[in-house]
């Protein structure tokens, strides 16, 4: 191997690592608040990929339906759970929130649908969609678990990842899609070559990581979705709604593997079920940082995208067993460890 | 005058184990009101079922408002806080932080004034306001969590053995506070094994055993009580002049 080459996947890891940094940062974020690890975070990737591509390619994405079809589900939720004291304010909120705001993003994305929308409509409208649909997914199917052991979220979460893969079979087909990258063009440093989209990506990650540091770090919000995760019965005792926390947290988890599929999806052509995949290197990054580190899941990351770059280069067809055998050591330490923190803990 | 919290015929059950049987309680507008017993007689199940930690039959109501369909946070906004025994801080964060948490559900203006009135109650937090909670001594750590939920502007706190573990001297300065809290109108329901330094500053006093109260009255009376005395303050009835 020349120093070109080594430059080359070496760039190509970090890219590809930067979004399962991402990825993997969500997952920590979701598995500290509400204690679900979150295994369609895959589904939120292959969602926004392919409602972004389908939008740009001037098709109507079924997301949107099922973002208003979840709504209507989330509202008679939270209308029964509520009913012995309903109250005209609230019946409002709920009906606004649930059902006008994705039958308002539905209309939109209608009008836009067939008219192939510039780029940043696509992302905007693919977001949105996401970014309901993982409110509303937290709604159904975690928030009344949400007392539950982590084994019965997990249980759910697995039932959640089967059933929005069918649906996104249903809504995009078995065939792949790609979208039009973000920022066109490239330019060349020595003997690499940067592309608009690699740079979008390095960008996009890095202000996200920065953004969520400064939401975590300096908001109130952030810091209760903290607190919530090193403290529940204190978060709890503080008067900080455990259910809010869990909906921020899956807002961010929805936007950011929303946000990851678009900048995927001009680079590598994505299927219905491609996310899993993905999701899943973000999730070695995050159990190497033990579910609770995030600047050791953002390194993690980035070596499990070196790492994948690599094999791929010297064995192609067993990339996906190197990086997942990467767990292998990780988990052996751990449970090497474990039993001496828990008997502590009792 | 109308209780401020009233119980009346409380259960409270771990599984077929029955740890509060029938109790009733109240507490007044500015008022300090004391459980004392001993370890395991289920002082701390009551506090968590008055939270609403653990579910409760019987009936709590809180400034006149039934609390049973309720749940932990909205309690907190009608102005019922608890410390609990293992005060559950946010150890990873700093003192600052854990005390605006305290006050989520405040407007920020009325929270940034509430610190500052909270770092003249405990000059020590000030000190250590960069500090993470995790690395506080127990005294600071009891400190800390007396300041967070007084940040959520409670009227009545319910403090779980604040005394437990700590040093005489901060033991004093803790009881010296809870007085000052009285004065400044906010009501306490002090669940205590320290039974005579609670009963010193409590108005009324509940002694529990075995789920149950067995005797009630004025914390001076139920100093007096000899089977008191013998029990928990640790001397015969003649002796009570000490108190």
């Amino acid at each position: 191997m020349n120093t070109t080459i080594m430059l080359f996947l070496l760039q190509d890891g970090i890219t590809n690592g930067a979004i399962y940094a991402l990825l993997g940062l969500a997952l920590v974020l979701v598995f500290a608040v509400t204690r679900v690890i979150l295994i369609p975070q895959g589904e939120f990737v292959t969602y926004g990929a392919l409602t972004y591509a389908s939008l740009a390619s001037g098709q109507m994405p079924g997301t949107a339906k099922l973002a208003l079809a979840m709504g209507i589900v989330a509202c008679a939720f939270d209308l029964f759970v509520a009913r012995k004291a309903l109250h005209g304010r609230l019946i409002l909120r709920s009906i606004l929130a649930n059902i006008v705001l994705p039958a308002i993003v539905l209309a939109v994305t209608l009008h836009f649908a067939g008219q192939k929308p510039p780029v940043a409509v696509c992302i905007a409208l693919s977001l949105l969609i996401v970014a309901m649909i993982g409110l509303f997914l937290y709604r159904i199917a975690f928030q009344p678990l949400a007392h539950t052991s982590v084994l019965v979220l997990l249980i759910a979460s697995v039932g959640v990842h089967l059933a929005l893969q069918g649906l996104g079979l249903l809504f995009f087909g078995a065939e792949g899609q790609r979208g039009p990258p973000v920022l066109s063009g490239a330019f060349t440093a020595g003997s690499l070559r940067f592309t608009g989209q690699s740079l979008t990506v390095y960008g996009i990650t890095i202000a996200f990581i920065v953004g969520l540091w400064l939401f975590f770090g300096l908001t109130l919000y952030g810091k209760a979705l903290r607190a919530t995760a090193v403290n529940r019965l204190g978060a709890r005792l503080a008067g900080i709604r455990t259910t809010l926390s869990g909906q921020i947290a899956f807002l961010l988890a929805s936007v950011i593997g929303a946000l990851s599929g678009i900048m995927i999806v001009p680079i590598t052509t994505l299927y219905y079920d491609s996310g899993f995949l993905i999701g899943l290197k973000g999730f070695v990054a995050a159990i190497i940082g033990g579910l609770v580190s995030y600047p050791l899941t953002a390194v993690a990351a980035l070596f499990v995208g070196i790492v994948e770059a690599f094999s791929s280069f010297y064995a192609s067809n067993y990339k996906e067993v190197i990086v997942f055998m990467l767990l292998i050591p990780v988990l052996l330490l751990r449970s090497l460890a474990a039993p001496a923190v828990e008997e502590e803990k009792d | 005058m109308s209780a401020l919290l009233s119980v009346t015929d409380a259960h409270v059950a771990y599984g077929k184990v029955e740890a509060v049987r029938s109790v009733g309680l109240e507490v007044g507008e500015n008022q300090i009101v004391t459980i004392v017993g001993a370890n395991g007689a289920g002082k701390t199940t009551l506090l968590s079922a008055i939270m609403g930690i653990l579910p409760l039959k019987g009936r709590v109501a809180f400034a006149g408002q039934d609390l049973a369909r309720l749940d932990i946070e909205d309690r907190v906004a009608m102005g019922l806080g608890l410390v609990p025994e293992h005060r559950e801080l946010f150890v990873t964060m700093n003192v600052e932080d854990n005390l605006e948490l305290g006050a989520f559900r405040i407007e920020r203006s009325r929270a940034k004034a509430s610190i500052e009135r909270i770092y003249t109650l405990f000059p020590r937090l000030k000190e250590r306001r960069k500090q993470l909670a995790g690395t506080l001594s127990g005294g600071e750590q009891q400190m800390l969590a007396m300041g967070r939920a007084l940040m959520g502007e409670p009227k009545l706190l319910m403090l779980d053995e604040p005394s437990l573990g700590l040093a005489p001297i901060i033991v004093a300065d803790i009881f010296r506070i809870v007085t000052e809290l009285r004065a400044s109108g906010v009501s306490v329901l002090l669940v205590e094994q320290n039974a005579q330094a609670a009963l010193k500053i409590a108005d009324q006093a509940y002694v529990m055993e075995l789920g149950e109260f067995v005797l009630s009255g004025k914390a001076s009376d139920v100093a007096a009580n000899e089977q008191v005395a013998a029990s928990y303050l640790g001397f015969q009835h003649e002796a009570t002049s000490a108190l």
